[in-house]
Order: structure tokens, then sequence, then C-alpha cells
């Protein structure tokens, strides 16, 4: 199958400079394809980089150093007059339900927002049966168009989120956790429907999650991150079968299963704790909380390298 | 000897506002035995922390116990004083808090914050305190607790603010651990680690613990005992495994399947159509009724009682308990 490459970042580095001349790694030379069409899941520990990596890559965030192509074209040097017709390809769905939709707009107001400001209808009755077509493909109806969010549930809003993110047809979503704080029983009802426009539109999401099972569900590949590094990436069927990376194990592992049956006697627990982006350790920088760590992991900085069909970043794996 | 540590019989806890009583927890029973893991499970707003913090006598206004009884080995609660209250907290039942940020003084160092309960409740100076404080960061996981010791809360991580909390809760050895959502701003290596914490310091201790969580995945690993919330009640209670075998009430069957359906990554997940009710303005009869598709005439009419289907399996609906 032919995949065509929708957005590649090369080298991509996020710093956030902090007092007396110190700054927070976020994200550390980061190469990464997303392919035309798939879902691209981003796993990984809070504060390891992941919210940094999605926003940069649709210039939400000024990388450090590193550069992105869309469609093959450089987008990080555009002006933002140039970069006007690429940031309707990207928008972002956030994790937050509550915060992210301005409680005094009303459901009209927010999804109308983004098709006014390119103008891609004709009259404000066009603009309305457009908002109408877009609530209708979220699971929303008429009805809903002159409410606040304020008056919604966490679920609706996260409808109304997405149907802002779809109005301009965009080719590319950041989905930054959009289930995370929704509750069980209506999380899956917006993964279906994730999923669901994914088919029907032919989208592409960057999806990130820390409920790897979520990710499984929704991804063909998934990417494992570890402290402003990528350490594992594949089709998800091969990383959860076969995990290599020793933090994808621990990550996998760590999975509670609903299933009092299921319960491990000896897990995998990781040891330590999670080192601090504004010292990331040498080398590996999961070393330190690495079983496996030889004298090579605490020097030598692992590269990404095609192991078992997928690519990993980690010393056991090779010559 | 007493069996059991816990026994909560009829408990009413309210909200009084002015768009009128808001009922968060609404007759809700069950007892922790001794040694014993218990889990409460529910989605967000059913009653979860209003039922630990009245536990706790810990409701802030308006909001108040209206009725039931709370006894902690013998010893009825409700009937204690402030003083004698304030006693019981830290010393027999202690709770963590959802937020740890918010429960813990910023500046403040976050050893000291933990000596403090020391002395609050022994007789011992401060020195000894603080050796017993550092005793407690290392048999809960925190590496170099001395440098730990002398840190504000701001300056540690999430995983590492919440064994402090976990050791500031058990530093007092007390018969009961409330745990509301110890895991849920945590990533799951972290929450592995925590929950294999909580499960020794049972066992080392032999203090009994509720957890409460809306992770079906985090009761099956951790609880003897689940008690499913909706809406302020509670719909279905029992053992571990029976409850994940034999689901009876359809909100609980509901959960079980939306998850089931996530792990065993089926192409559409399954759903429970709707949302939660309004505790303000709950449906008449049974509350899950609006989005059950079991439901029939009656359900909509009497709120079902709290029935024994099996030997200490016990469910809150009008189909489980006709058996069918
Ligand atoms: N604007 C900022 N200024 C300073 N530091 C920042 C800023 N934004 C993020 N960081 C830091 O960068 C690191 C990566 O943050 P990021 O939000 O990308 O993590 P994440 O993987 O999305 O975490 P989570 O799972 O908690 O959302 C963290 O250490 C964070 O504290
Ligand atoms: N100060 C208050 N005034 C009015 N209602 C309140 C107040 N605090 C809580 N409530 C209501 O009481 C109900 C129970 O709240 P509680 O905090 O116990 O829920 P929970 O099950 O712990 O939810 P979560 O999973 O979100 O923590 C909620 O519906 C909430 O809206
Ligand atoms: S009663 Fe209906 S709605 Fe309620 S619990 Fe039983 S079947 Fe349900
Ligand atoms: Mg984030
Ligand atoms: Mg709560």
């Amino acid at each position: 199958m032919e995949q065509k490459k929708l957005l590649e970042a090369r080298g991509l580095t996020v710093e956030f400079p902090l007092a007396g001349h110190k700054k927070v790694h976020a994200v550390s030379d980061v190469s990464l394809d997303v392919m035309e069409h798939e879902v691209l899941a981003l796993v990984g520990e809070s504060g390891c980089g992941k919210s940094t990596l999605g926003k940069t890559m649709i210039r939400l965030q000024e990388p450090t150093a590193g550069e992105i192509c869309f469609r093959g074209t450089p987008i990080t040097g555009l002006s933002p007059k140039a970069f006007r017709d690429y940031r309707r390809q990207m928008q972002i769905v956030f994790q937050d339900p509550y915060a992210s939709l301005n409680p005094r707009m009303t459901v009209r107001g927010i999804v109308a927002e983004p098709l006014e400001t390119y103008h891609v209808c004709e009259s404000k009755e066009a603009t309305t049966e457009r908002v109408v077509e877009l609530l209708e493909a979220v699971g929303l109806t008429a009805d809903h168009l002159y409410r606040y969010a304020h008056q919604f549930s966490g679920g609706q809003r996260q409808r109304v989120g997405i149907a802002r993110a779809i109005a301009l047809n965009p080719a590319f979503i950041v989905c930054d956790e959009p289930v995370s704080a929704l509750d069980v029983s209506v999380q899956n009802q917006i993964l279906n429907l994730l999923k669901d426009l994914q088919g029907r539109f032919g989208l592409t999401y960057l999806f990130i999650s820390h409920d790897l099972s979520v990710v499984r569900f929704i991804a063909n590949r998934v990417c494992v991150m570890f402290l402003g590094k990528l350490c594992e990436i594949g089709d998800t069927e091969t990383v959860y079968s076969k995990p290599l990376h020793p933090y994808t194990r621990f990550l996998l592992d760590a999975i509670p299963k609903a299933d009092p049956h299921q319960r491990r006697k000896e897990r995998l627990l990781l040891a330590g704790e999670l080192p601090s982006p504004v010292n990331p350790p040498a080398g590996c920088r999961f070393h330190t909380r690495c079983p496996y760590a030889t004298e090579k992991c605490r020097t030598v900085e692992p590269q990404l390298q095609e192991v078992e069909g997928r690519k990993v970043a980690c010393h056991i794996y090779g010559e | 000897m007493e069996k059991t540590t816990l026994n909560v019989e009829h408990l009413c806890a309210s909200f009084f506002t002015d768009h009128g009583e808001i009922r968060a927890v609404n007759d809700v029973s069950f007892q922790v035995p001794k040694r014993s893991i218990i889990g409460i499970v529910g989605e967000s707003g059913c009653g979860k922390s209003m039922t630990a913090r009245s536990i706790m006598r810990l409701i802030k206004y308006p909001g108040k116990i209206v009725s039931g009884s709370i006894s902690l080995v013998g010893k009825e609660l409700t009937a204690l004083s402030e003083t004698e209250m304030s006693n019981v907290r830290g010393e027999e039942i202690s709770l963590i808090f959802q937020e740890p940020m918010t429960s813990l003084n910023p500046v403040m160092k976050v050893g000291k914050q933990v000596r403090e309960v020391v002395l609050l409740h022994r007789r011992v100076t401060k020195k000894e305190a603080k050796a017993e404080v550092l005793r407690m960061f290392e048999k809960v996981g925190i590496s170099e607790p001395e440098k730990r010791y002398e840190c504000y809360p701001h300056e540690l991580s999430g995983g590492l603010r919440q064994r402090v909390m976990i050791a500031m809760a058990m530093i007092c050895r007390p018969k009961l651990l409330i745990a509301d959502e110890p895991t849920t701003a945590l990533d799951v290596t972290v929450e592995a680690q925590i929950l294999e914490l909580m499960k020794n310091l049972r066992d080392e201790i032999g203090t009994s613990i509720i957890l409460i969580s809306h992770n079906l995945g985090v009761v099956a690993e951790l609880c003897d005992y689940v008690h499913v919330m909706y809406a302020g009640r509670i719909v279905e209670q029992a053992e571990t495994f029976e409850l994940f075998d034999h689901p009876r009430h359809p909100y609980t069957v509901g959960l079980m399947n939306a998850r089931a359906s996530l792990e065993q990554q089926q192409t559409v997940l399954d759903t429970i159509p709707g949302t939660v009710p309004n505790l303000a303005a709950l449906p008449e009869g049974c509350s899950f009724a609006p989005r059950c598709a079991q439901c029939g005439g009656r359900c909509h009419e009497c709120v079902p009682e709290l029935t024994e289907v099996l030997p200490g399996h016990f469910v809150r609906c009008h189909l489980a308990q006709q058996g069918v």
C-alpha cells in the first residue's frame, strides 16, 4: 500500500527558558512522519512532552530548532499571512471540554467562528446551515444551536469542540487527550464518533492519550515518548503484541485489567522517579530507571533503528 | 473481636442550595470488614467523595449529613463532638484527597507537614517525630527521604506528592484509610506503584482501605468488595469476583461492557446512551431508568430497593429482583 507523508517533523526541539539560564527540555530532537489518513497515537508519562510536540506540529508552539513540512512544503518559517492557508488544514481538540470553549458564546457562535474567519459561506443563513450540518455530524442537532457551552455535559461539549475542529475540512487534527476528562460511559461515545469521522472525511489524527486501551482501539501506529524523546514507534499491533523498548514494556504491563481473574502476582514495577526535564540524564534518558542499563546506556544516546518491523531507540538491540 | 472496621447505615447527605436540596449521598449502607480493601466506583458526581467526606465529618456548608449512622469499630462517629472527631481524624481514620495539591500546604516543607501529624497525635519529641517521618517516607518508596523532607510541595512530581500524602495518612497507623481517586491524576506506571504500595500497607499494618475510583481496572486489581454508585445511591454491591463475573444491575453491566469492548478492541465500542442525571432534578423511580435498555413500567414509578439476590450480592433494580 502506497502511503504519502502528510506531515514531516525533522529534528524538532522545544525548550522553555527558566530563571537562571536553566531550561525545560520538553521535546528534544524528535523526527516523525505522519502519514495521510492514519491515526498516529502519542503515549508516555505525564510531562514527557506529548502536548508540546502535538502543538508544535501544527505551529501553535514555535520550535526552538527543527523543521516541519506539510505535504512536502516547509511551514516552520512561514509568515502568519502565508501560513493562513495551512492553519485551516490543521486543527486541535483539547483535553478539557470545560476550559476549551468560551462560556459566553452560543454553540452556533463557537462552531461558526472558523467558518467566518475564512469566509467559507456566502451568507449568514448558509453559515447556520453549515453549522447544523456539522452539529449533526457529531451527534447534536439544530436544537442545540443557541445554547451556551455551560449548559452542556462534558461529552456534549467535546462534541462541540470536535464540530469546530472539522468545520474547515482540515486534513490533520491533533486530538490532545480528547476523552481523558470524560466519564467511562460517555468516553466510548466520543471514541466511536472520532473513529467514524476519521473514516468518513479521510482525516489524519495525531492522537495523544495516556490510556493504552484507547490507543489500541483508535490508532494504526503508536509512538512512545519518554522525557522529550521517542523510544519506540511502529504499527499498534506490532508494538502491543511484542513491545521491545523496556519503557514500552513497563507501560503496557502497568495497565490494570478490568477483570479480577487477571490480577498479576508478579507485576513489572518501574523503579525510581521520572527524571527532571530540566536536567535530563545523559546517554539514554531512561537509564536511571531501566533494569537493563549498562555503562554504554549512561553515556551514549541510543538512536532509533529498525528492529522487528518497528523502530526502537535502545542499546539492547545494538549490533 | 470486632470483624468490621466500619459500618455505614442509611447515610444521607445533602447540599442545601437556592435550587433546592441536592441529595449527594442517598441511603448508602455498606461495611468495611477488617483488613479488607473495598472499592466504590461510579461516574463523576455520583457522590463518592461526599460519602468519604461524610465518614470523616468534613462536609462543608451548605452540605450536611441528614441522617444515618457511621460506626467505627463500635464507636458512633455521628454522635461525637467536633473535638472528639478531630482526634479520630488522622489517628483512626485518614483520608487521601482527590487533589493532593489542595491538601498540602504550599508554603510548608512536606517533611514538616507530616511531622506535624505525628506531633498532634503522639507524645514524642520533634526529633523522634522526624525519624518516624523519614522511616515512613522510605516505606512508601520516597527515594532520598532526607532530601525530600526539605522540599516544598511544588518541587515534587505528582507521583511523589501522592506518596507524601500516603505517608501522612499512614503515619499514625489508622484503622481505616480512605483513598479518594489516589491515582487518577497519575500515569499507569506510577499508578501501578501506588496500588502495590497500598496493598503492602494493608498487609503490613493491617489497615482497612476504602478505595474510591471510576476506573474498573483499578478496582478489579485491588479490591475485595465493590460498591457501585449511581446518582447518590448504591445500585449494586458484591464481592469483587462475583461482581465482575455476574454483574446484575443494567448500569454495572453497561460499565463493564463499555470497558470490555475497549479491552477486546471491538470495531464499534459499547456505550451507555445518554448522560448522568442532574441530582437536583432526579427522575422519579429508578435514577437509571432514562438510560436503561431493560427499563419497564415500574422503573419509572418507584425506586427499587437494594435487595440481596444471592448471598452477599445486592442489587437495586426491579428487573434483577424478579430474577430475570
Ligand atoms: N509554557 C511552558 N513553560 C514552561 N514549561 C512548560 C511549558 N509548557 C510545558 N512545559 C513543560 O514541558 C514539559 C512537557 O510538557 P507537556 O505539557 O508537553 O507534557 P505532556 O506529555 O503533554 O504531559 P501531560 O500528560 O501531563 O499532559 C513539562 O515538564 C512541562 O512542565
Ligand atoms: N458545594 C456544593 N454545592 C452543591 N452541590 C455540590 C457541592 N459539592 C458537590 N456537590 C454535588 O454533589 C454531588 C456529589 O459530589 P461528589 O464530589 O461526591 O462526586 P464524586 O462521585 O466524588 O465525583 P468525581 O468523580 O467527579 O470526584 C455532585 O453531583 C456535585 O455536583
Ligand atoms: S430498573 Fe430498569 S431502569 Fe432501573 S434498574 Fe432496573 S431495569 Fe433499570
Ligand atoms: Mg498534555
Ligand atoms: Mg470525587
